[in-house]
Parts: structure tokens; C-alpha cells; sequence
């Protein structure tokens, strides 16, 4: 395919409380091999060498594993390749003459600091306020292998870690709700012998600040499962209800 | 389903959502089997009408119960609409809903309200004027004036035959209504805890089913009684 020109249609807003609007940018000689976050590398080099102010954006590790790289794109969480963030994205999913909408994850609780970064801390707060574990570490910790786990729990519990915290979730759905951030959170401890200990108080307290951030409520559409970059499963809020409900009973 | 500072939690809501769900669709189930014996047989239907229309297990326990239902299903799904739409301030310039989640599970509010205008018609038709005979009048005797048989058959006639507009309307609410449950019926498992690579793909087959086959069956007994007289 030959280098593509385009059309992008991107937010911007200069802080926490200016009002914000979308403003429209071209960008020529795109090559498909970029990753979506090099092709806003090129705009941005662009704009600075016009002495305009470059897009804000969030990004980091670029290899899909920290979670930073956010972005709406064109109607979708990290755009329109599934199982994928915004830096694994490349501009072959595009065409030449394309416009683009280029948005930052929307919710009250991701309130917007700059053009594409949010505010994404409501979610460190829900992490803070039960996704932990206690271990004893007098110097005589055991060690974690002498624990036994079922293979089959072990799994379950390593795909609901795979979580990176991204917020795509939230970004995509139309209720704004975290529940499937939080039912990962939930099972990663909840399936291994190691969370027993604060298992009645976790999902209350997580659900319990999810609410108290702003979150909207599940209604089981499931768009957060098929646009998670790391195909969690809409089963870590089934357990997560389950949890919660044992632990409001106990 | 402990409460915080805010009234009952997410979870404790859908939960709650998801229960009085279930107890509408049972009611659905029991309400269309009824109905199919207007189809078959005029005297079935008359008696059982008049049972489920006197026994005060049904009158004062099972109505108040199915009344509390509705009313908890319908104002606790509009406020929770209300507040989902808040947890958004600023809107997408550009949103794919279709791109990953299907019509159904994202226009509950729609189909929702839909069923709950067909209510009013509904009441319209039947109930106000059934709690006017019982309990107003104080005839629970179930006779047709001036006839030696029940009233049930031929008020549930009366209101279909040679009426295109009440069955067209009917027909409509229950495509919404089916709408409704292609996403309710496996909705409600989920909502209260149940998921299963197993038995979920089981659940959700069988309420596609449930979610078609009832209110097909209701639209049949509608169309029935408009052709058949």
C-alpha cells in the first residue's frame, strides 16, 4: 500500500477545566508499518515545527503490556482491531483519505487532564481499597510454591491478572461502569488460597469505592469483554457478584 | 447486599434488577399457559380464570407481589438509566455501540418503556375493569350478567375480535417485549453470580428461545381470537 494522507478529527482541551472541543488535523505520507501512537508522533513533530502545542496523549512501554496508551478511536476503545492497545494498532487498519476520530476514554470518574490523557487514579483507588493480599513478611514467609492450586484455578486466576488496568473497558461502555476492571481485580485473588484471608471484605470494599468514584452500573451488555485488550472475561463479574454477595451474607 | 453511604450498591441493584426479572418472566410463562386455554377450550380457561381471579393466595399474595415487581422492575430501571447516562458527562463525538454489544443489551431502556406503555393498555383492557367488578362492585361470582356462565372467555373475545388496531397494537409491545428478554432472560444469570463455560452457552440458547417463543405465543392467542370471530 502506498503512504497514506489523512484526516484526524482530535479533542482538544488545554486543562482539567477548559471546556474542550475537537479540532480537525491532516497528516501526510503515513506509512501502514506505523504504530497509531507514531503516526500522532509524526502530527506532533508537525505541530511543533508550526509552533503549535502538541496532542497530550498517554503512553509508555509501546509493546501493549503497561496499560497507558489510551484513546477513542473512530467510536472504539484503542480502535478497531480487537485484543489490542492503541500502540499494537498499526495505520494498515486504515485507508488512504480516512478521517479519524481521535477522543480520550470518557467517564466521570477519568476526568480529562489534557487533550487525550485522563485522569485514571479512581482505579489505583479501587486497587488500594481491597486488591491486595496479606502475607507474612517476618522473614520466615513460606514459600509460595509449597502452596498446592489447582492447575485449573491457577489459569483463571493468571487471565484475570492479565489485566493492565487500561480503562478500555470503562471507555466502551455505555454505562461508564468498571465492573470488568474490578471482577478481574476481584478473581485474580479470589481463586487462589493466598486471597482467602481478606475474601469476605475485598469485592466489598472495591465495589464499595467503584461506587464512590463515580462508575456507572453493569448492565451485562458485554462490549467491555470484546474490547479489552486482554479478552477478559465477563466471567470475573459473575465471581465478582458471587463474592460479593457471600461477603455481604457472611 | 450491604449498603454504602449511597443507598444500595451496583451489585445489590442489578441483583435486585435480576430478581424481580425472573419472577416477570415466571409470571409471563404462567400468564401465557392460561391464555393457550382460550385457544383450546372456553369452559378450561373460564374455570381456571376464576380460580387465579378469586383464590386469595393469588389475590393477596402472589398479586401484591407480582404488583411490587413491576413497579421495583420498571422505576429502578429508569433511575438506573438515569444514572448510568451521569457516569458520562461529556458524550463520544463518535461511539460504536453495534461494534460490541448487540442492539438488544444496549436499548433495554427502550424496549423497556415500549412494554411499559403496552401495561397501561393492558390494564386498560383488563385489570382496572376486573379490580372494578371484584372489588368496587363486590361481584366476585365471575358470572356474565344475565348468562349462566362465566365472563372470562368472552370479555378476552370481546377485546380482539374486530379490533386491527388494539391486535396490531399488541403484536408490536410483544416484539418489543421480546427484545426485551433476548437480553433479560441471560442477563439475570449473570447479574446474580452465575457464569459457566459450561452451562452459560446452555443458558443463553434457552432464552432465546424463552425470549421468542412467549410473546409469540401471546401474539398467537391475539390473532386467534381476531380471525376466529
Amino acid at each position: 500500500m502506498d503512504n497514506m494522507n489523512l484526516t484526524l478529527k482530535i479533542w482538544r482541551q488545554k486543562g482539567a477545566n477548559d471546556k474542550g472541543k475537537m479540532v480537525d488535523y491532516n497528516v501526510a505520507d503515513i506509512s501502514e508499518h506505523m504504530s497509531f501512537l507514531e503516526m500522532m508522533d509524526v502530527l506532533n513533530e508537525q505541530l511543533v515545527n508550526t509552533g503549535e502545542e502538541p496532542v497530550a496523549f498517554d503512553h509508555d512501554c509501546r509493546e501493549g503490556i503497561c496499560g497507558s496508551c489510551s484513546m477513542f478511536i473512530n467510536g472504539e476503545a484503542h480502535g478497531p482491531v480487537k485484543g489490542t492497545t492503541t500502540c499494537q494498532l498499526h495505520m494498515r487498519s486504515f485507508n488512504d483519505g480516512d478521517t479519524i476520530y481521535i477522543e480520550p476514554f470518557r467517564a466521570k470518574a477519568f476526568p480529562v487532564l489534557k487533550d487525550l490523557v485522563v485522569d485514571r487514579s479512581s482505579f489505583d483507588r479501587i486497587q488500594h481499597s481491597g486488591g491486595f493480599i496479606s502475607v507474612n513478611t517476618s522473614g520466615n514467609t513460606q514459600d509460595a510454591n509449597a502452596t498446592p492450586i489447582p492447575k485449573h484455578d491457577a489459569d483463571l486466576a493468571m487471565d484475570a491478572a492479565a489485566c493492565i488496568g487500561c480503562g478500555a473497558c470503562v471507555a466502551t461502555c455505555k454505562n461508564s461502569s468498571a465492573m470488568l476492571f474490578v471482577g478481574a481485580k476481584v478473581s485474580q485473588y479470589a481463586l487462589l488460597p493466598q486471597g482467602k484471608v481478606e475474601a469476605k471484605d475485598r469485592a466489598q470494599n472495591m465495589v464499595a469505592q467503584m461506587d464512590a468514584e463515580g462508575f456507572g452500573n453493569c448492565t451485562n451488555t458485554g462490549a467491555c469483554e470484546v474490547e479489552c485488550p486482554k479478552g477478559i472475561s465477563l466471567s470475573n463479574i459473575a465471581r465478582m457478584n458471587r463474592e460479593f454477595l457471600s461477603g455481604s451474607m457472611g | 447486599m450491604s449498603s454504602n453511604k449511597q443507598g444500595l450498591s451496583s451489585i445489590g441493584r442489578k441483583v435486585i434488577m435480576a430478581l424481580t426479572g425472573f419472577f416477570l418472566m415466571f409470571f409471563l410463562l404462567q400468564h401465557l399457559s392460561i391464555n393457550m386455554m382460550s385457544v383450546f377450550s372456553s369452559d378450561m380457561f373460564n374455570e381456571v380464570s376464576h380460580f387465579m381471579g378469586t383464590n386469595p393466595v393469588v389475590q393477596y399474595a402472589l398479586q401484591p407481589v407480582l404488583i411490587f415487581s413491576v413497579i421495583f422492575h420498571f422505576v429502578w430501571g429508569m433511575y438506573l438509566e438515569y444514572q448510568n447516562s451521569q457516569a458520562r458527562e461529556v458524550k463520544y463525538a463518535m461511539y460504536k455501540g453495534s461494534a460490541n454489544a448487540s442492539w438488544m443489551s444496549r436499548n433495554m431502556i427502550i424496549s423497556g418503556l415500549a412494554v411499559l406503555a403496552f401495561l397501561a393498555l393492558h390494564f386498560y383492557d383488563f385489570w382496572i375493569p376486573e379490580i372494578n367488578v371484584k372489588y368496587i362492585q363486590g361481584d366476585m361470582s365471575g358470572m356474565l350478567p344475565g348468562a349462566d356462565h362465566y365472563r372470562y372467555h368472552e370479555e378476552l373475545v370481546h377485546k380482539f375480535a374486530g379490533q386491527p388496531i388494539r391486535v396490531a397494537l399488541y403484536v408490536l409491545s410483544f416484539v418489543m417485549l421480546s427484545l426485551h428478554l433476548l437480553h433479560g432472560f441471560q442477563s439475570s444469570f449473570q447479574s446474580v453470580g452465575y457464569n459457566s463455560t459450561k452451562y452459560t452457552p446452555v443458558i443463553k440458547k434457552l432464552g432465546n428461545a424463552f425470549a421468542i417463543a412467549v410473546p409469540a405465543g401471546f401474539v398467537v392467542v391475539a390473532l386467534v381470537h381476531f380471525f376466529s370471530h
